[in-house]
């Protein structure tokens, strides 16, 4: 088992926002995490990674990374688990890097600030690759580039590829696409597929788009007011869905010429 | 007689029309962002024209032209008969009023330290239009209209959930009884159940005031589901305009075609693949000469590298800018 969660509860400061969440993660599996606005969807996955905002702290429970507990981490053994042993990209990651810094510079100094026995040119060298990995064109040129020069799409790959420069047994996305038209959307959820193929990385994903959560997933997690309402295998989940909130959730999916709202 | 106006079923009055508008920012360095290329679209009273096309598209950019939050580079909004970006004055913050915006995330937008009645009647006072002894009565009528109850009006925003705010962003933006409300991505942040409620919620009280909307949305499927009008935008150009309902079967520039063909469906089959297109959109700091989608089209052709198409209308009321359509 590469990651359990047993019944994890999170708190902000004394109020509890998530309770009794339990699942687990095999290698190279995907999990999609779906849900209500507001459910804790990101507090879950940021208490995976030892990022909690704010006064948010793990309150009860335990997370079991490769079978070690992880919930009494320090900040400095968190800082040796990002990226290496697990990393995450967010909504628009191109926000997350510095805007008036080249990617290239951004991406050297995170792998050196990791590695810091790692020479300024080989940082170059495992930029350049990540980035040809994850199909953008013109690596060099990209690395020269400021963020603001490069669309949704590109900036969103970047994030990729620095998430997965160490190669990190888990990649944590959250709404890695909700910015996205549903064009670059499809390229990108590819690239996670192939991210997972290539790695053997395990995923753990948060979107609002059941579509992709059905087509990517192995599992899905159906998330409502700090709870965990329903969990299962896609087939269960999409298929035969047993809690009324998911049946909620999949009727309210709008489907290109389906029914109009104003008729 | 402007040509956009033409269209196949008899149509309600234009109330906004906006001529060849377009938005170049100048970025570091002193060169050119075009951010919105010439679009002219309509809009009809009580209709709602969806617009839709991928982040960094320009749609924000031109509903914000219009509004005047950026200083148009060239263009006509011909509101009320009226050129908006040429009111000055009292006349613009009157025209201002008339047109309102929901935000994508309008905690933003909200004074976290001011109760939600304050935040809803807000506007109201800034025009002088309601007294403070009146504040509490008005927040109880926003309040109700927008379906959430009426002890609301005492609590903090960052006390409600995502789609309570909205509903919050909604009632302020109607509190001026606008005639047309922009919502920009205003659904995006909420679960596709809450986005559900909120769109029943604009579609409510558009029958019931005749508002006219302009939604901004790159989910295509709900952007299909709301709209009388959609507009497809690539690379600030408008590439084609389609009346409601014809989308799924008729859609004919290839940028909106892919974009079918994009959509992962809640059904598909195990096995089935999406087809994603390849490529990148260009940056609209090089914005190539010709057609704006060549670099991604599969039926480019070298005239289409050389004559930007323009978009002409192929039947009523459904524009398309390509040389090369198939029928
Ligand atoms: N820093 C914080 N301090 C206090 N409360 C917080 C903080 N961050 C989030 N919360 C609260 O925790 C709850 C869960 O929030 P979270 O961001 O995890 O939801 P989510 O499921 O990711 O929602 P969305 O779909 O809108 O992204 C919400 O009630 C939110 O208001
Ligand atoms: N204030 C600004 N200064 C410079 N460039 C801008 C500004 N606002 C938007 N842009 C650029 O204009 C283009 C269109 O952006 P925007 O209108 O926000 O797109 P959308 O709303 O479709 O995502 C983008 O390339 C964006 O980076
Ligand atoms: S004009 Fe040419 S490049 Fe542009 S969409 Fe049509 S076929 Fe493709
Ligand atoms: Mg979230
Ligand atoms: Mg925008």
């Amino acid at each position: 088992m590469l990651l359990e969660v047993k019944d994890l509860q999170i708190s902000y400061g004394n109020k509890i926002t998530v309770d009794s969440a339990s699942f687990s993660l095999e290698k190279g599996e995907i999990l999609s995490i779906v849900g209500e606005s507001g459910s804790g969807k990101t507090t879950v996955i940021r208490a995976l990674m030892g990022c909690l905002p704010g006064n948010g702290h793990v309150s009860s429970g335990d997370i079991l990374f490769e079978g070690c507990s992880v919930v009494n981490n320090t900040a400095d053994d968190w800082r040796k688990m990002c990226g290496e042993e697990m990393s995450m990209i967010f909504q628009d990651s191109g926000n997350m890097i510095n805007p008036i810094r080249k990617v290239g510079q951004q991406f050297t100094d995170y792998i050196m600030a990791h590695k810091p026995q790692t020479s300024k040119n080989d940082a170059y060298k495992m930029a350049v690759t990540m980035l040809a990995d994850v199909r953008l064109p013109n690596p060099d040129n990209i690395m020269n580039s400021y963020p603001f020069e490069l669309s949704g799409g590109m900036r969103q790959r970047v994030g990729i590829a620095m998430a997965m420069v160490f190669h990190p047994k888990i990649l944590l996305a959250d709404e890695p696409t909700s910015a996205l038209d549903v064009t670059t959307q499809a390229q990108i959820i590819r690239q996670i597929v192939d991210v997972r193929n290539e790695f053997n990385a395990a995923v753990i994903i948060v979107t609002h788009n059941l579509g992709v959560a059905s087509y990517m997933s192995n599992k899905i997690i159906v998330m409502k007011n700090g709870h965990i309402v329903e969990s299962g295998s896609r087939e269960e989940v999409i298929g035969k869905p047993q809690h009324s909130y998911t049946k909620e959730l999949l009727a309210a999916v709008p489907v290109v010429g389906g029914k109009r709202y104003y008729e | 007689m402007n040509k956009f106006k033409q269209q196949s079923s008899a149509l309600p009055p234009v109330i906004l029309e906006i001529k060849n508008l377009t938005k170049k920012f100048t970025v570091e360095g002193g060169r050119q962002l075009t951010a919105c290329d010439n679009v002219s679209l309509c809009a009809y009273a009580g209709q709602t024209l969806g617009i839709i096309g991928e982040s960094g598209c320009g749609k924000s950019t031109l509903v914000r032209t219009v509004l005047q939050i950026h200083l148009a580079t060239s263009g006509e909004v011909i509101f009320e008969g009226q050129d908006l970006l040429q009111a000055k004055g009292e006349k613009a913050r009157q025209n201002r009023r008339k047109i309102q915006m929901v935000f994508q995330d309008p905690t933003a937008a909200f004074n976290p330290k001011m109760k939600v009645k304050n935040i809803l009647c807000e506007p109201l006072k800034n025009f002088g239009l309601l007294k403070d002894s009146e504040v509490d009565a008005k927040a109880c009528e926003l309040l109700r209209m927008v379906e959430l109850p009426e002890d609301f009006k005492d609590r903090y925003p960052h006390n409600m959930s995502g789609g309570q705010r909205q509903r919050l962003g909604i009632a302020r933006a109607l509190s001026l009884e606008p005639k047309i409300v922009v919502c920009d991505e205003a659904t995006s942040a909420l679960d596709v159940s809450v986005q559900e409620k909120i769109c029943e919620l604009l579609v409510r009280l558009q029958k019931e005031k005749g508002i006219t909307y302009l939604f901004i949305c790159h989910d295509l499927g709900l952007v299909d589901l709301m709209s009388h009008q959609l507009a497809v935008m690539y690379l600030g150009n408008v590439v084609e305009l389609l009346e409601k309902g014809r989308i799924s079967q008729h859609a004919k520039h290839p940028y909106t075609k892919a974009l079918l063909q994009a959509v992962f469906k809640v059904d598909f089959k195990p096995g089935e693949k999406i087809q994603p297109i390849e490529g990148e959109v260009p940056s609209p700091l090089d914005i190539p000469q010709g057609c704006p989608f060549q670099s991604r089209c599969e039926k480019c052709q070298e005239y289409c590298r050389r004559e930007k198409p323009i978009l002409r209308q192929i039947e009523a009321g459904h524009w398309v800018a390509c040389h090369f359509i198939e029928w």
